[in-house]
C-alpha cells in the first residue's frame, strides 16, 4: 500500500509553514507523527497534493513551566508526554492519558498536536484536554487566537481550526490539588476507545466537590464535556450513590454511536459504569 | 524526487526517493536490507520495526522523506559479531516459530533493553504491545526478553 502522489516540504520554521498552508490551503495537508493521516493516505482516503512536514520545525516541541500553566508544544510525542517529570507533578491526567494511546511504536511518533486536530471522535487525548480546562493556541500568517478545548471538537474528524491555521501549543492549567485520572473500555488495551472518561475533581472537607470537569471520548461524534453530570455533583458530597445516580446523566443529551464493538444501548451503559468508576478512582488517588 | 541522506546501521546511505516511498519499503528496496519484514502495512503488526533516532517506530509509517537525516537501525545491525544476546535468546527459548513477527519483536525488545536493561514482566509485556505474533501465543517471545536481559547484564559485570 502506498499513498498517492505528492508534493513534499520540510519547512523549518513556522512562518515558512504557514506560507505554504496559505498558498496550497484546502490542496495541502500538515504532516505530524503520520500516524492517523499516513493510514488514511495510504487507503487513498485522504489525498492531498502537498504534504507540509512539522517535524523540522524545532520551537513546536517542548514541555515548558508559564506562570501558573504548562505549555506543551503541538510536536511533542506522547513518549514525551509519558516522560515528563513536570507533567507528572503537575498535570498528571495528561501523563496518564498519553500512557495509554496505541503501543509504544505510536507513542514515539504520535502527536499531542496531531491527536487533537485529528479529532478521532475515540480518541484519548481530547478527553484528556477538555477534563484539565487546556487552551489551545491557533496560528495563521496574519495573527493567532485563543481556542478553549470545549470549543475546539466540532464533530468527526472536524475542529475550529481554519484551513489555514496550524494548531501550535497547548496551555494546561497546573493541576497540583486535584484529583485526576483517564480510565478506557477497549477490546484490546492498544485499541481506540469504546468509551474513555477523563476525571479531574477538586475535593474539599467530607469529600464535598468543589470543582468537576469531566471529558467524555467514543460515545458520540467527539468528544465532550457531560454538562448534566457535572452539575448534578458540584457542591455535593462525592458518595457511592450520588455518584452512580449522576453517572446515569454521562450521556445525556448526546447522541450515542454504534459500530461493530457497541450497540449505542451498551455504549451508554458502559459510559456510566466508567464514568462512576473513574470518580470513585480518582477520589482514591 | 527528494534527495535523502541517512545513517542506517553505522553506515552512510544516499538515495534519490519518490515523496510517497514509505521508509519500510525504502530499507527493503533501496538500502537492500530486507531483514525488516512487512506484515500488515497499516502500522498495526510491528513486524517493520526499526530503531529511527534511538526510539522503536512502525517503518510502514514513516515516510522514506521523513528519514533525511536520520539515524536507524535495522535488525541487520544489532549483532557485532555472531548473535546478538536478544538473538541467541530467541532461539534458547523458542521464541521464534515461522519467524514473521521475530526482526520487528527483536527489535521492540532491544529498544527497551537499551532504555532499562533490567525490566520485569509487565514492562517487557508493554514494550511488545505494539507486536503481533500469530505463532508463539508471546510466552516464549516474554521468556527470551527476560533472559537476554540476564545475558546482557551479566556480560557487562564481567
Ligand atoms: C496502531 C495504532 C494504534 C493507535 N491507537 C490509538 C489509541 O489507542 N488512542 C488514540 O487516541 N489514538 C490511537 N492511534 C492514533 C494516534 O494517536 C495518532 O498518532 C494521532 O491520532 C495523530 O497524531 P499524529 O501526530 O500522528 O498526526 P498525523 O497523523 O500526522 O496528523 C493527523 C491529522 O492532524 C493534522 N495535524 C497534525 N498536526 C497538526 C497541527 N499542529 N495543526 C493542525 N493540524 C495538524 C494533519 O494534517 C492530519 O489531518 C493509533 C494509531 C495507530 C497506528
Ligand atoms: S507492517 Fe508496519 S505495522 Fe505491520
Ligand atoms: S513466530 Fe510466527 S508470527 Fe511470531
Amino acid at each position: 500500500m502506498y499513498p498517492n502522489r505528492f508534493e513534499y516540504f520540510a519547512p523549518t520554521s513556522l512562518q515558512e509553514a504557514l506560507s505554504l498552508l496559505s498558498i496550497y490551503q484546502d490542496e495541502a495537508k500538515l504532516l505530524a507523527g503520520g500516524q492517523s493521516l499516513l493510514s488514511l493516505m495510504k487507503l487513498r482516503l485522504a489525498n492531498p497534493k502537498y504534504l507540509i512536514d512539522l517535524g523540522h520545525i524545532a520551537d513546536l516541541n517542548y514541555i515548558r513551566q508559564n506562570g501558573d500553566k504548562i505549555a506543551i508544544g503541538a510536536m511533542t510525542t506522547y513518549a514525551q508526554i509519558k516522560d515528563s517529570e513536570l507533567l507528572r507533578k503537575d498535570c498528571p491526567l495528561l501523563v496518564k492519558t498519553a500512557s495509554v494511546v496505541g503501543d509504544v511504536q505510536v507513542r514515539n511518533r504520535g502527536t499531542i498536536g496531531g491527536s487533537l486536530s485529528h479529532a478521532d471522535p475515540a480518541a484519548d487525548m481530547p478527553a484528556a484536554v477538555l477534563a484539565s480546562g487546556a487552551e489551545l493556541k491557533a496560528v495563521h500568517l496574519n495573527g493567532e487566537r485563543w481556542i478553549k478545548a470545549e470549543e475546539f471538537f466540532v464533530t468527526t474528524f472536524t475542529t475550529a481550526l481554519a484551513p489555514n491555521e496550524i494548531l501550535t501549543e497547548i496551555r494546561a492549567p497546573t493541576l497540583a490539588g486535584h484529583k485526576t485520572i483517564y480510565l478506557k473500555a477497549a477490546p484490546r488495551p492498544t485499541d481506540f476507545a469504546i468509551v474513555g472518561i477523563a476525571a479531574c475533581l477538586r475535593l474539599g472537607p467530607n469529600n464535598r466537590c468543589e470543582g468537576i470537569a469531566m471529558g467524555v471520548t467514543g460515545a458520540s461524534d467527539k468528544a465532550y464535556r457531560p454538562q448534566a453530570l457535572e452539575k448534578a455533583l458540584q457542591g455535593e458530597k462525592l458518595d457511592f450513590y450520588t455518584i452512580r445516580e449522576a453517572a446515569a446523566r454521562v450521556t445525556e443529551g448526546i447522541e450515542v454511536n454504534e459500530n461493530i464493538h457497541a450497540s449505542s444501548g451498551f455504549r451508554s451503559h458502559l459510559a456510566q459504569v466508567y464514568t462512576a468508576r473513574a470518580i470513585q478512582t480518582a477520589m482514591n488517588s | 524526487m527528494h534527495r535523502i541522506k541517512l545513517k542506517i546501521n553505522g553506515k552512510g546511505f544516499e538515495h534519490e526517493v519518490d515523496s510517497r516511498l514509505l521508509l519500510i519499503h525504502y530499507l527493503r528496496e533501496k538500502a537492500r536490507l530486507t531483514g525488516t519484514h512487512v506484515g500488515c502495512d497499516t502500522g498495526n503488526c510491528g513486524a517493520c520495526t526499526i530503531i529511527f533516532n534511538g526510539k522503536a517506530v512502525k517503518s510502514c509509517m514513516i515516510l522514506a522523506v521523513q528519514a533525511n537525516g536520520a539515524e536507524l537501525t535495522t535488525i541487520e545491525g544489532i549483532a557485532q559479531n555472531g548473535f546478538h544476546p536478544i538473538q541467541e535468546s530467541f532461539m534458547d527459548k523458542f521464541a521464534v516459530q515461522c519467524g514473521y513477527c521475530t526482526p520487528g519483536m527483536i527489535m521492540s525488545a532491544h529498544a527497551l533493553l537499551l532504555e532499562n536493561p533490567d525490566p520485569n514482566e509487565t514492562e517487557i509485556r508493554e514494550a511488545i504491545e505494539g507486536n503481533l505474533c500469530m505463532c508463539t501465543g508471546y510466552q516464549q517471545i516474554v521468556e527470551a526478553i527476560s533472559h537476554a536481559a540476564k545475558k546482557i547484564g551479566r556480560s557487562e559485570k564481567k
